[in-house]
């Protein structure tokens, strides 16, 4: 019994040890957003890339808010992240090494109960569907995380000039998408999420209905950003960004071959094209 | 029952991402629960056996900090252990020692204020014959260790339940990134997220197993000890 209690432990330990044998400027550090990582966009992308080029990548993914906060801390290469304001922002306090790359988008759709009390699917715009929803009070669920949808959300409930904050029909999940999702199928209320994700959970979510999609301001598109290793707040730190790794992952992510896959991603599990790319 | 049959056919299956994130958490608890009882079974003892000034303030802090919120603790190391960080030359983040030093915060408080108890009621009991014996200070200390062999063993393994099913402090440091620093606990949440409840449930069960598998020998000793 013993012998093979440290049989087990001497296997494991080998095995993490192993698992830290990449070299370091081997490995590229991605901050990203749950919505290209849970959909499976990126367990289906990078394979391909770690092949071609023998790099290794490891992805966190959160929202787009602590993606941001994990880049600002010196801990991640590169930003794939889809939130303009906080994109400009990050660029604006210097700690980007490139523009905002711009290269796919999708759309962000609004789900809800079937029957439809706010009658969502007939408004011509987000904008009209939020304030149907605001009007009749039928419940929505927010993301509250101060991710890129969360900010789609907030940006278009200013549209509109209402505050939904407090409102007992409004709750603030304060989650990921996936859970913010389930959530809003348990209550039976409305909610704002890119198409990637509903469709990718669809099956555990009987209750919600898509209502509205590809109306002209529901429009997300996904942008890399390079971490500056000069960075003002890096000054004096032992931060140490691996530019060339990064660089080589944003090249490749706007190529051909990626842009092949990004196309081909979705129609055989969903029957439809999940992410689209940006004309250049 | 679905799920019974899933987490079967994963248990069965076992690919190699499995064996990574049981291996993974194996190897933090493993490391976590024995730090933890080195720093806090002597302090423990110390706090239990001896009296002092400033015990009492030491015992209270203790207490407090037993129920310390694994996110907290979280926040602390990734504040302290982020690359701009006052440690951040370590180049820790996202690894896996700094997942146990987040862990050996959260549960080392744990460890010394169970062991404190213990070790002060034991003695409380054997005061009188060991002085009667006159036996040497590091002899009481060490008799008082094997008399309380048994409540340490479960302290042990409370330390090592807690930081198997921890989830608030790794997935802050660790970021749950898949073949490095993903453990059972944050799988776990990763699927709940995804809404498939079904694998996360069976990743649950197979968790449970992991810590039944840890317990039935450590249960044996303990009989044995009585």
């Amino acid at each position: 019994m013993k012998k093979l209690l440290a049989l087990i432990l001497v296997f494991c330990l080998l095995f993490s040890f192993a698992a830290c044998g990449a070299k370091k400027d081997k490995v590229i550090r991605l901050a990203t957003t749950t919505s290209v990582n849970d959909s499976g966009l990126l367990p289906y992308l990078l394979p391909v890339f770690e092949k071609e080029t023998g790099y290794k990548v490891e992805v966190a993914s959160a929202g787009t808010g602590i993606a941001i906060g994990y880049a600002k801390s010196g801990d991640a290469d590169l930003l794939l992240v889809h939130s303009k304001k906080q994109e400009e922002a990050f660029i604006e306090e210097g700690y980007s090494s490139t523009e905002r790359l711009s290269f796919m988008y999708n759309y962000f759709v609004i789900v809800g109960p079937e029957a439809d009390p706010a009658k969502v699917a007939d408004a011509a715009t987000a904008a009209d569907a939020f304030k149907a929803i605001a009007e009749s009070k039928a419940g929505f669920a927010s993301r509250g995380d101060n991710s890129g949808t969360h900010n789609k959300e907030t940006g278009i409930w200013d549209s509109v000039e209402i505050d939904p904050t407090g409102e007992d029909w409004y709750t603030s999940v304060g989650s990921g998408m996936g859970d913010t999702l389930t959530k809003a199928n348990e209550l039976g209320v409305y909610t704002l999420t890119d198409k990637a994700t509903f469709l990718s959970m669809k099956a555990n979510l009987p209750n919600l209905k898509l209502l509205k999609e590809e109306a002209d301001d529901m429009k997300n598109t996904y942008s890399l950003l390079g971490v500056n290793p000069e960075a003002e707040a890096f000054k004096g730190t032992d931060v140490k960004i691996n530019t060339e790794g990064a660089n080589a992952l944003i090249e490749w992510l706007q190529g051909e071959e990626a842009a092949k896959l990004i196309e081909e991603y979705g129609k055989e599990a969903y029957g439809e094209q999940l992410f689209y790319l940006l004309k250049k | 029952m679905e799920t019974l049959k899933e987490a079967f056919s994963l248990i069965v299956h076992l690919d190699s991402e499995l064996i990574q994130i049981i291996c993974t958490t194996l190897v933090m608890s493993f490391f976590s629960t024995s730090i933890s009882a080195l720093i806090g079974i002597p302090l423990g003892v110390s706090l239990g056996k001896h009296r002092f000034p400033g015990r009492g303030a030491l015992l209270r802090v203790t207490n407090t900090l037993m129920g310390l919120p694994p996110v907290l603790a979280g926040l602390v190391v990734f504040i302290l252990f982020r690359s701009i960080g006052p440690f951040g030359s370590f180049h820790l983040m996202f690894s896996v020692p700094v997942m146990v030093i987040a862990q050996v915060l959260l549960i080392t408080p744990v460890v010394t204020g169970l062991s404190a108890s213990a070790s002060a009621s034991t003695w409380v009991a054997m005061r009188e014959t060991a002085l009667g014996l006159r036996l040497s200070g590091l002899k009481q200390t060490s008799l008082l260790l094997r008399e309380c062999r048994g409540p340490f063993l479960s302290v042990i393994l409370m330390g090592f339940g807690r930081s198997i099913a921890e989830v608030g402090a790794v997935s802050l440091v660790g970021g749950n990134i898949q073949f490095k620093t993903r453990v059972m606990t944050t799988a776990i949440l990763l699927e709940a997220n995804k809404g498939d409840f079904s694998k996360a449930l069976a990743l649950g069960i197979i968790l449970m197993l992991l810590a039944l598998i840890v317990n039935i020998p450590a249960y044996t000793l303990q009989e044995r000890w009585k």
